[in-house]
């Protein structure tokens, strides 16, 4: 009787020991590696998205200069407009709720 | 000095492939190349669903996992209704997977070191997702483009911006994948090719020096099997996120 206690107190010692032990470390490494990799995806992204933005503006803008001969205005207004842009592309990436 | 030089662009250069056929439909060497990653997927998922077993052995396992990371990826990014795009999904991954793993072997070209081709597949995926959402919501879609929830008197400037925003998806995207293949390879050309000057200009003693840039392209090697990866499923996953902005509209 007492020794059927105690092999089960022993199993109750041993199964909190193991989960003490590998449990938490286990899942460290795995939110780990996981972070670790969508923080490499990210680093890929950010930098183009920006320019990407940026280049799209000036190029509308240039484009709308052409076609209604306001050169260089629409092409200066839409510097700050690809700016922004390219700012909430930087936002939406990295996963901000922004709405819309 | 006649020696040798580092010719880090030479290696982009559209040669033609097929022989004498080839020179006459200007059939490139990057279209063989692309013909021969398409080759590869279809033999290596014939070779692996040859025996179509309860276990699968390991030609078996790598094309299992291959397709349920993509179906996965399809279904936590856009939902159930990503299965749709599954087939589409799994296409443009595999892909530029194989194009960009079968650009670093020697001798290979590299066909998404090109602005051309890359750019066609992100155009491709553009259109093709906005075309999804047109279809799906109608003209209802252009609500994309004005965010909820602002007052009206700054809809004249916020509307530009998220539109500046949409259009710059294709540039981003074909962008990022040319950037980062022709990169690396350039590098590689670019330490091999001091290699070759060190040895010519310093004899004995430059060969033993050459060592160390020999060493930075093995390393570079790694990075670029991980770039290779990674920038597929990066373009993958993308392409998932933007139908997902087309079926569900935030």
């Amino acid at each position: 009787m007492s020794e059927g206690r105690d092999k089960s107190a022993f199993e109750e010692r041993l199964k909190a020991a193991e989960d003490a032990a590998a449990g938490p470390k286990r899942e460290t490494a795995e939110s780990d590696a996981s972070s670790a990799r969508r923080a490499i995806e990210l680093a890929m992204r950010l930098g183009v998205e920006m320019v990407a933005a940026m280049v799209i503006a000036v190029v509308v803008g240039w484009g709308l200069d052409k076609l209604f001969h306001t050169s260089p205005w629409l092409m200066i207004l839409m510097v700050p407009v690809g700016m922004v842009a390219g700012l909430r592309n930087l936002l939406r990436a990295s996963g901000g709720k922004t709405g819309g | 000095m006649a020696g040798p030089t580092i010719d880090a662009l030479g290696q982009f250069s559209l040669t033609t492939g097929l022989g004498s056929l080839g020179r006459a439909v200007n059939f490139t060497n990057s279209n063989e190349a692309m013909l021969g990653a398409a080759a590869v997927i279809v033999a290596v998922f014939a070779l692996g669903l040859k025996s179509k077993a309860l276990v699968p052995g390991r030609a078996q396992s790598l094309v299992e996992m291959l397709y349920e990371f993509v179906r996965n990826m399809c279904v936590d990014t856009i939902g159930e209704e990503g299965l749709r795009f599954f087939p589409l999904v799994f296409t443009i991954f595999s892909f530029i997977l194989l194009g960009n793993l079968l650009g670093l072997f020697p001798y290979f070209f590299a066909f998404t070191s090109h602005i051309a081709v890359t750019l066609t597949l992100a155009l491709f995926v553009f259109v093709f997702s906005t075309g999804v959402g047109f279809y799906t919501h109608g003209f209802k879609f252009l609500k994309f483009f004005v965010p909820s929830g602002v007052p009206t008197w700054l809809l004249p400037l916020l509307v530009p911006i998220e539109i500046i925003s949409y259009l710059s998806r294709p540039v981003s995207l074909s962008v990022r994948l040319f950037a980062n293949m022709t990169a690396g390879h350039v590098m590689w050309e670019v330490f091999a090719g001091f290699m070759l000057l060190l040895t010519a200009s310093f004899g004995v003693l430059g060969a033993f020096a050459s060592v160390v840039p020999l060493s930075l392209n093995v390393a570079l090697a790694a990075l670029e099997l991980l770039v290779a990866g990674l920038q597929a499923y990066v373009f993958a996953i993308l392409t998932c996120l933007y139908l997902h902005d087309a079926v569900h509209m935030h």
